[in-house]
């Protein structure tokens, strides 16, 4: 006996009244650590046994909040910074649909981290047991008895003196409630086999049947009524149409998306006529000039456009573009050539955008500039 | 069992209060007249106005009362005398109404013959929007929900004397019939007289969005009567927190389903982009009309939500009370922003919306007064739930 720790002196009463008055002495008497136990809520004992409201509220409120915010702030994130798209020609930035997820995030968020803390920061998750639970006390209360214990850490507590005062005020029966010393020492059993193969279990079942739904059931019939759809696929053939092809051929005249049709085809004169480079020289207009340059024009005008190519004679090799007619030539010329190619040269429209291409042109002015310098360079 | 019962005697009224509502009524009544003849146009508006309202609370609590027998709620048993005076506005409401009737055309631009004539629309519509089935409906409506107020009322009041529990049985069956008359004429009641205003506009949740704030309205308007009474001492000893509580839970949630209903709302209109739609929001938000958008979602959801959302706010007497005022006069400027802005095009509000308010304020008041004073006991001492309900706990 002397080994076990006391944790409490337990009391079971047979009537709800005699439990609200002996509540009523405890706190005349001035016990502060005890509890009440009973089979079922009894209204007015929160306030008999001057409990504070549950703080659990405002965990609620908060992890409600914060879901909000998260959801808010993810929306924006994806919609408006990451990965603009457009959807039904609404702006990116579109909080009427952020709403409805932000009010699902917040009631999930709220609900799910209610729990959490409930079972982590208040009942002590994954710590399983309590002196109390196995007990007789705690058959009797959870069935047709009403129950208070007072536990040994309360500073007026002693023994006999609880005894005697439980005895005092009406109760049927008294228990001596003792810790169970292997659970003292004992760790949280988080570790234990049954614990571990049951969730390894749980695992293993759940993923079991997702990938079963995922990738089998959902191919067999009936259940894959699914795939079969009333629409034309890519590369299949139809009868909708007169030809045929399932696949269409765009409007004659439509323009893609951030596309421009090159109106210079075939008229290099016009082209160097008529073209002016819209970009103004600057550190990152070079920048980005250069970075094309080293990448789609080096291989074969070499680092500095003096035509030596790296290919090692695989194709002829380029003039040089340090050339007098290259440095006489307006920029639109240059720049034609970038579009259409030149002899052996292909065009490079579809590997180089618009504003790429004349950057490529101010850089190789650069080039030029620095084989043969103007008398102003030089000063 | 009931003679066990400790029945409280009934106080009549204070005459200060009487002063107090038979003064508002008046000079509401007075600023309106003059209202007529200075601007009889808006005036009428604001009239239709006050009259959904008066609609919304009378047969709210209608809806309240069936509801109560429908679910054999037993904690709103004790202050049913409450519902039950609301409920007897119905006919009162019902002669208002007629003013509306016969002035349809300054209100309804249906009504212009010239006006169908030019348009297609308003032509595809006439055979519902014409004066005759207008006229038909509006009986219609009256007709079915005073039937009912009258047999129901009749029969509570009948429980006093007799203390058949028979009477609680048949109210029960009338109201499972009256709930789905109720919802097809309340639906229909809204189109007809708040979204008729601007008739070249669709929704197809319009009847549930006048719905959610005439429960709303009508819950709040019980919760005022209840806790005035309560501070003048006539439910001393019989009503407690838990039963103060439970009028701050359906505060809280009908808010909730009136922003709920508003929201969803506007996010189809909004997501389908469809103009003859959308011009109906649009014009609500400019020309100043913006302003009693924004005035809609703090003052109907944000506020009122917050206010209400904690555990112990529910039973806080002096903020179920502010709440309860505020969330009338929310509903209000609810239906002002469904109504005016479709008649008007700049925002208008003056002091004849603000005498219309007295008006109404005023009106409703002494109805109150007048009826409290008729009735014998201020709890139905004949209801077999009534022991229950004065023991309700939470």
């Amino acid at each position: 006996m002397e080994s076990k720790p006391l944790h409490s002196v337990a009391a079971t009463f047979d009537d709800v009244n005699k439990l609200m008055n002996a509540v009523h002495k405890v706190n005349e008497v001035g016990y502060k650590q005890y509890d009440v136990h009973s089979p079922y809520p009894i209204h007015g004992l929160p306030q008999a046994m001057k409990l504070k409201p549950s703080k659990l509220g405002f965990v609620t409120l908060i992890f409600g909040i914060s879901g909000a915010i998260f959801a808010f702030l993810f929306m924006y994130w994806v919609n408006v910074i990451d990965y603009p798209l457009v959807v039904g020609g609404k702006p990116f930035y579109q909080l009427p649909a952020y709403i409805p997820v932000m009010f699902e995030v917040t009631v999930l968020s709220a609900s799910v981290f209610t729990i959490v803390w409930m079972l982590f920061i208040m009942f002590k998750f994954p710590n399983l047991s309590h002196p109390l639970l196995d007990t007789e006390y705690m058959k009797k209360v959870s069935v047709d008895r009403y129950g208070i214990s007072i536990q040994s850490k309360d500073d007026l507590f002693d023994l006999n003196k609880v005894k005697e005062f439980f005895k005092e005020i009406g109760a049927e029966e008294i228990f001596e409630i003792y810790y169970k010393v292997d659970e003292l020492k004992d760790k949280p059993k988080i570790f234990d086999k049954k614990f571990i193969s049951f969730s390894a279990l749980t695992f293993i079942i759940v993923s079991g049947i997702t990938y079963f739904v995922l990738n089998h059931l959902l191919f067999m019939p009936p259940f894959d009524w699914m795939h079969e759809q009333f629409r034309v696929d890519p590369q299949t053939t139809t009868t909708v149409f007169n030809d045929n092809f399932g696949m269409r051929n765009p409007v004659e005249g439509s323009v893609a998306r951030g596309f421009i049709p090159y109106p210079f085809k075939g008229k290099p004169a016009e082209a160097e006529k008529f073209l002016i480079n819209p970009l103004i020289p600057s550190k990152e207009v070079l920048e980005l000039g250069k970075q094309k340059y080293l990448t789609f024009c080096s291989p074969c005008h070499g680092d500095f456009g003096m035509g030596d190519s790296r290919l090692r004679g695989q194709f002829p090799n380029p003039p040089t573009l340090h050339s007098d007619k290259l440095r006489n030539m307006r920029d639109g010329g240059i720049y034609h050539i970038i579009v259409e190619g030149q002899n052996v040269m292909p065009g490079y429209a579809s590997q180089v955008n618009e504003e790429e291409r004349w950057a490529i042109v101010h850089y190789i002015r650069v080039l030029q500039r620095s084989v043969n310098p103007k008398e102003s360079d030089l000063r | 069992m009931s003679s066990e019962l400790k029945i409280p005697e009934k106080k009549n009224i204070s005459s200060k209060t009487k002063f107090l509502a038979f003064g508002l009524f008046g000079i509401g009544l007075l600023l309106s007249l003059v209202a007529f003849v200075v601007d009889s146009h808006r005036a009428l508006a604001n009239y239709n106005i006050i009259f959904t309202f008066l609609v919304s609370i009378s047969i709210g609590n209608l809806f309240w009362f069936a509801i109560e027998y429908l679910s054999g709620a037993v904690w709103s048993t004790v202050m049913r005398r409450v519902n039950e005076i609301f409920i007897s506005f119905i006919p009162i409401v019902f002669v208002m109404g007629l003013m509306v009737l016969f002035n349809s055309h300054s209100i309804f631009h249906w009504a212009h013959e010239e006006a169908v004539k030019n348009d297609k629309l308003l032509q595809a519509k006439s055979p519902y929007l014409n004066e005759e089935f207008f006229t038909i409906r509006y009986f219609i409506y009256f007709v079915l929900w005073i039937l009912f107020a009258y047999l129901v009322t009749k029969n509570s009041l009948k429980q006093d004397e007799s203390k058949d529990q028979l009477l609680t049985y048949k109210n029960s069956k009338l109201s499972a019939i009256f709930l789905p008359i109720f919802a097809i004429t309340l639906t229909f009641f809204s189109i007809d007289f708040l979204m008729s205003t601007e008739p070249h506009w669709f929704s197809t949740i319009f009847g549930v969005y006048y719905f959610s704030g005439t429960a709303l309205a009508s819950v709040a308007i019980v919760t005022l009567a209840i806790i005035l009474l309560y501070e003048k001492g006539y439910f001393e000893n019989i009503l407690r927190k838990d039963h103060f509580y439970n009028f701050g839970a359906l505060l809280f949630a009908f808010v909730n389903f009136w922003a709920y209903i508003a929201f969803s709302q506007f996010l189809l209109i909004w997501y389908a982009n469809l103009p003859e739609e959308t011009f109906w929001m649009i014009h609500r938000w400019e020309n100043g009309w913006q302003i009693f958008s924004f005035i809609l979602i703090f003052g109907h959801f944000l506020i009122p939500y917050f206010s209400l959302l904690s555990q112990q706010a529910k039973s806080n007497l002096s903020r179920l009370k502010f709440m309860s005022i505020w969330i009338l006069l929310m509903h209000y400027i609810d239906l002002y922003w469904l109504a005016m802005p479709s008649l008007y095009k700049n925002v208008t509000f003056g002091w004849i919306e603000i005498s219309f308010l007295i008006l109404g304020i005023g009106f409703t008041l002494t109805l109150f007064v007048i009826r409290f004073d008729k009735i014998k006991n201020i709890i139905p001492v004949g209801d077999p739930k009534l022991k229950r309900s004065l023991e309700f706990h939470l």
